[in-house]
């Protein structure tokens, strides 16, 4: 297998130039594009299907004050079905009476069956810079990389569906905090940048369809893998919002805004990003 | 001549119709449905943070009228902006160009990382704006403002409104993207002074 080369190799090349200032961003994005080159060749050399492995046996192990596994976990297409079911998400769950994407879901499950404790869980959900994806999200990397090559077909017809779309629209709008910022302040039009990163303009469905997708995704300048919850996450950090929770009904609505929008587009997760 | 009163008011009333009708079609949400998610979304918010969730009445029309509100409501934000605006005492709107390039440098302050006591909040101007040819990393958020004051002959009218854009861009343009940077206290009178040197002062290497 040439796996480890190239792995070891791309990555390499991408580090030692994603390390230098920002003023050579756009070095950064062509390394990056030849690197995504690289993995449309061999796709088995992004890192992130390291975490989706690590995501597959924490799926299937005994874990939990209960001692069981998430085999039973149902994500929408029925307990144990992992094939295409992040493809669906985010739908209404009827047992939770709840609209929720897949890290929401796979909280829940590690909740109800394998008797964590929610609290602990959304405690610190997200790794800093450098650090390994935690549990849940290395197990959401592996539930997306089972729909990679699909196309998203989250139906969102369901009346509470209907709503968190709506909801999260609203919330994608909603200008608050110190910089008067909205999601739209930033993604509301196309061809703009922040410094020298790429803005993609979500309400488009054209530029929604490309990269809504690719999360879970490595991503490069912190060396680790990114759930869209940590995406979220994140803007919102930039945003000099405080730390959105992980689960939240907030969170939930503005995936499902962002898949609405991404809904016939390829699924290509884990994905690779600056 | 009352009929034709009365007919203009009816094209009014229909065509306020028309132009509302896709917006009602769009937020099917109930506001209050809305403030309920965002503070539920951050629970560990400070107490002095809980001002952060809620939007003040400007943010609240701009984000309603998706950041193109109609005139009435274009006036009324401008005016009351306007109004919110802070002058320095010594009445100087030219300050150290060199301070004013550090500040519009810096992204620090404000958020929920941002804990070093003896950092003061910077601009973060280059993350919308080209200023200066040297700096390549800028963002397009916002329009260049390479040689503002140059264009402008440098004269104390463009900097007292380049100031007066920098502490509120509302004043001058209702729903602008720009963050409030004096009236939402982001940054001092005296730094916004200094940034304002950046963009008026001959010396400054952005009018280079
Ligand atoms: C101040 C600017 C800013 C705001 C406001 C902002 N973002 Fe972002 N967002 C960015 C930047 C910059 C990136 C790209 C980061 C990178 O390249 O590492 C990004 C990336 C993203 C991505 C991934 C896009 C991709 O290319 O795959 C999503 C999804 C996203 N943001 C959603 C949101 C949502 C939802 C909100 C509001 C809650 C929001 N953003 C608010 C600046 C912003
Ligand atoms: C989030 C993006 C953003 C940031 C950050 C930002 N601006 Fe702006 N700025 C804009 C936009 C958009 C406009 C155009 C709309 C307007 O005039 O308000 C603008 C307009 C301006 C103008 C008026 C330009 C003209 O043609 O007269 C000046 C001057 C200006 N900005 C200076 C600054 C300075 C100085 C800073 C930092 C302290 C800054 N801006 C930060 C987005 C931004």
């Amino acid at each position: 297998m040439n796996w480890g080369r190239w792995l070891i190799g791309g990555l390499a090349a991408v580090a030692a130039v994603s390390s230098l200032a920002v003023a050579q961003d756009d070095e950064t994005e062509k390394a990056i594009e030849r690197y995504r080159q690289m993995l449309r060749q061999d796709p088995w050399s992004n890192p992130a299907l390291l975490d989706a492995d690590r995501g597959e046996d924490l799926w299937k192990a005994p874990r939990g004050p209960k001692n069981v596994s998430l085999e039973r976990c149902d994500l929408g297409k029925g307990p144990g079905v992992v094939d295409g079911a992040f493809g669906e998400l985010p739908r209404y769950f009827a047992d939770a009476k709840k609209v929720m994407d897949v890290e929401t879901r796979l909280l829940w499950c590690m909740e109800t069956l394998q008797g964590f404790s929610r609290a602990e869980l959304i405690k610190r959900p997200h790794p800093a810079g450098g650090q390994p994806i935690r549990e849940l999200g290395a197990i959401a990397t592996y539930i997306a990389s089972k729909s990679n090559g699909m196309k998203f077909a989250a139906k969102l017809d369901h009346p509470s569906e209907r709503e968190m779309v709506a909801l999260g629209e609203a919330i994608f709008m909603r200008r608050s905090g110190p910089f008067d910022f909205s999601c739209a302040t930033c993604h509301a039009e196309s061809g703009r940048r922040i410094r020298l990163q790429g803005l993609p303009f979500l309400s488009d469905p054209e530029a929604a369809r490309k990269v809504v997708g690719e999360w879970p995704a490595y991503r490069v300048s912190s060396t680790h893998v990114m759930t869209m919850q940590h995406r979220l996450y994140d803007c919102y950090w930039q945003m000099r919002m405080p730390e959105l929770e992980l689960g939240s009904d907030a969170s939930v609505a503005l995936a499902a805004y962002l898949v609405s929008k991404a809904v016939g587009g390829d699924i290509a997760a884990p994905g690779l990003k600056r | 001549m009352m009929r034709f009163a009365k007919l203009t008011s009816v094209i009014v009333v229909l065509a306020a119709f028309a132009s509302s009708a896709p917006a009602e079609q769009k937020s099917k949400v109930d506001p209050a449905r809305v403030d309920t998610a965002v503070k539920s979304a951050f629970p560990g918010a400070p107490a002095d943070w809980q001002a952060r969730l809620t939007p003040d009445e400007t943010m609240q029309q701009c984000s309603a009228a998706n950041n193109t509100p109609a005139t009435k409501v274009f006036e009324a934000i401008q005016a009351r902006e306007k109004a919110a605006i802070k002058y320095p005492a010594d009445g100087k709107f030219v300050g150290d160009w060199k301070k004013g390039e550090a500040l519009a440098q810096s992204g620090y302050g404000l958020r929920f990382t941002d804990t070093a006591p003896d950092r003061v909040n910077g601009g973060n101007c280059y993350a919308c704006h080209q200023i200066t040819r040297q700096e390549l990393s800028f963002g397009t958020i916002g329009p260049s403002l390479l040689q503002y004051g140059k264009n402008r002959n440098f004269s104390e009218a463009d900097a007292k409104r380049a100031y007066e854009k920098i502490y509120n861009p509302h004043a001058t343009f209702p729903c602008s993207l720009m963050p409030r940077f004096g009236t939402n206290s982001v940054l001092t009178i005296a730094q916004i002074v200094d940034i304002v040197a950046l963009l008026m002062s001959p010396e400054s290497p952005a009018n280079k």
